[in-house]
């Protein structure tokens, strides 16, 4: 490569990353803008200030925003483990054993991962009321497994797909037992694939708008996305963008974190699970 | 090009199939395969199978929340009241034209995207990487709250920025209408999704041959040739994939819809007509009824995919 053309695609990279970032770094602006600055037209706020912070985390919007952070970590965390617990195993047999089943399990996963989330929003909405669920964390918790179960089971396959199974029989040959050779051997080897998946169903999970906001009415179970929708109809603070947007960049921050420190990772299943399998 | 195909793992011994005798072996696999996958196969059929099934139960009634009693069966004249109805055809229509256009754009931006990416030099690379998984991972209610907020008469920056335009002054209502809500909408949706697709297009960049490149410029192909003729016919099957899931996920749209605009001035899509009806105005029996429908049309997309451009997904994905 030229250096002419080494400058453009370097260029072309500083493109994306502010593709990529401009409508975050508005946000973050946003968020620190007063009250009197927000129709101030600009992008920066002319006085910078942490009150929409204090509004959602210790002022007037703190129980709506507090409880639904709490709802979203407990509920996403917990719909991320039990779909990588099943897909673990849906997984293993996958890469792992021959029977017929495998593509009548993959194609379902295909067919649940482009399921319209309202089709299934309707019916759950009737039946959660009769049976107590509705506003409850098991409630969202089930809901959400149609969402991280098939793509983690995608992800994870086409994971577990990479092992060198071999080397376990390898090293019962050389003297290990059954459960140090799965232990020392596949552990390791399986674990990143195990990660990078629950990274990946976590986000999903976190993004979740729809069940949100349809089988939940109190803070006993809204995530955070369905509490942000409705803070504008609050009618607790006059304008609630500052305040949005404070809440937008605290909800953002876990998500930023995650991409900056696996961001190899991420990509790797993102891509692995849909192109290569 | 399938040029991924290892040889295939389980050919190495299963250690842990049970211990029967050879004979029982298959049989044995085929049981411990299902054993293992079977709960996850199971909890996917429960949480989609038995509520769309509980949908079209309850489409045929007449059945409101608030009148439980009055709960009669009525057949097919929910999809008939709907059908007949314009807000119904007005919500597919947005609904296309929303999938139609973003499709579109970020098809040909992810592609962009990802020619850029496959070139830069290591020393950004990382940086690219880590900024292009920043809107994939935002969620998607804080990118519509981003563009909205961008949008709007009094929180905006986009009037006061791009007053030279012809059209837009300090007073443009961006949702003051539909064709300008749609537009706004779209670019939310383009920004939050495109980095998926040119991740993946990525990955298909990365799956064409080095050398049929290499053999085309020493030919004297110009790059637009190559391009055509060699690099989109080699990554075809990551192309479709993108294409397919993509179309699905823009024709399920309910997130930026229910920020931006909420359904005013004519910008509800199918999503958003079904929530409407089932949870503000709770009329189970036709929200049901909106909800198979949009769950047919789903259907008859990937089904027309498939069929109609031949997307063979496990040979795409480099399934045996």
């Amino acid at each position: 490569m030229s250096t002419k053309e080494k400058t453009w695609w370097w260029v072309g990279g500083v493109l994306i990353v502010l593709y990529c970032l401009f409508p975050i770094a508005w946000i973050v602006s946003l968020s620190f803008k007063t009250t009197a600055d927000l129709a101030n037209q600009q992008f920066l706020p002319s006085a910078w200030t942490w009150e929409n912070y204090s509004t959602i985390l210790t002022g007037s919007a703190s129980d709506l925003f507090l409880p639904a952070l709490r709802n979203s970590f407990g509920i996403c965390l917990i719909a991320t483990f039990i779909s990588c617990l099943l897909s673990m195993f849906a997984a293993y047999a996958i890469a792992r054993l021959d029977f017929p089943g495998k593509k009548l399990i993959l194609g379902t996963a295909l067919a649940v991962a482009i399921f319209p989330v309202i089709s299934i929003v309707t019916p759950l909405f009737n039946l959660w009321r009769q049976i107590g669920l509705y506003d409850t964390w098991p409630g969202l918790i089930i809901p959400y497994l149609s969402l991280t179960l098939p793509i983690s089971i995608w992800t994870m396959s086409a994971f577990f797909r990479e092992i060198p199974w071999e080397m376990e029989q390898a090293a019962q040959v050389d003297g290990a037992t059954t459960w140090q050779a799965f232990r020392k051997v596949i552990v390791p080897l399986a674990a990143p694939g195990v990660f990078t998946t629950a990274i990946i169903a976590f986000f999903i999970a976190w993004n979740d708008f729809a069940y949100g906001i349809s089988l939940t009415s109190t803070n006993a179970a809204r995530p955070v996305p369905a509490a942000l929708g409705l803070f504008s109809g609050a009618s607790q603070f006059q304008d609630p963008t500052g305040a949005i947007a404070a809440a937008a960049v605290i909800v953002t921050i876990p998500v930023v974190v995650l991409v900056l420190l696996f961001q190899r990772r991420i990509v790797a299943g993102l891509t692995n699970g849909a192109v290569k399998g | 090009m399938s040029q991924t195909t290892l040889p295939p793992v389980e050919k190495t011994q299963p250690v842990s199939a049970p211990r029967g005798t050879i004979s029982d072996r298959s049989r044995a696999e085929r049981k411990l395969g299902w054993m293992l996958a079977g709960p996850a196969f199971v909890v996917m059929l429960l949480v989609t199978a038995y509520p769309i099934v509980q949908a079209v139960y309850y489409s045929l009634f007449n059945y409101r929340l608030t009148d439980p009693e009055n709960r009669s069966f009525t057949g097919l004249s929910n999809y008939w009241v709907i059908l007949t109805d314009g807000v119904w055809w007005q919500s597919i229509l947005v609904t296309v034209i929303i999938t139609v256009v973003t499709v579109a754009v970020e098809l040909v931006l992810g592609f962009a995207l990802a020619l850029v990416m496959a070139k830069a030099l290591s020393s950004i690379r990382p940086l690219v990487r880590a900024a292009i998984l920043i809107p994939y991972a935002v969620i998607t209610v804080v990118s519509a709250y981003a563009w909205a907020f961008a949008f709007r008469i009094n929180t905006g920056f986009v009037n006061s920025w791009f007053a030279w335009l012809p059209g837009v002054s300090d007073t443009t209502d961006w949702f003051g209408g539909q064709a300008t809500s749609l537009f706004v909408i779209c670019l939310a949706e383009i920004w939050k999704t495109t980095p998926f697709i040119s991740l993946l297009l990525l990955a298909g960049l990365a799956q064409v041959p080095e050398v049929l490149q290499e053999a085309a410029k020493v030919d004297g192909a110009t790059w637009w040739q190559r391009m055509w003729r060699v690099t989109i016919p080699n990554m075809k099957a990551a192309i479709m994939v993108a294409l397919l899931f993509r179309t699905l996920d823009a024709f399920r749209i309910f997130d930026s819809i229910f920020i931006m605009t909420a359904g005013a001035n004519n910008t509800e899509s199918v999503s958003f007509l079904a929530y409407r009806q089932t949870i503000s105005r709770v009329e189970i029996g036709l929200g049901s009824a909106v909800s198979v429908l949009l769950f047919l049309s789903v259907v008859l997309i990937a089904f027309s995919f498939i069929k109609g451009f031949r997307v063979d997904l496990s040979q795409a994905r480099g399934e045996r």
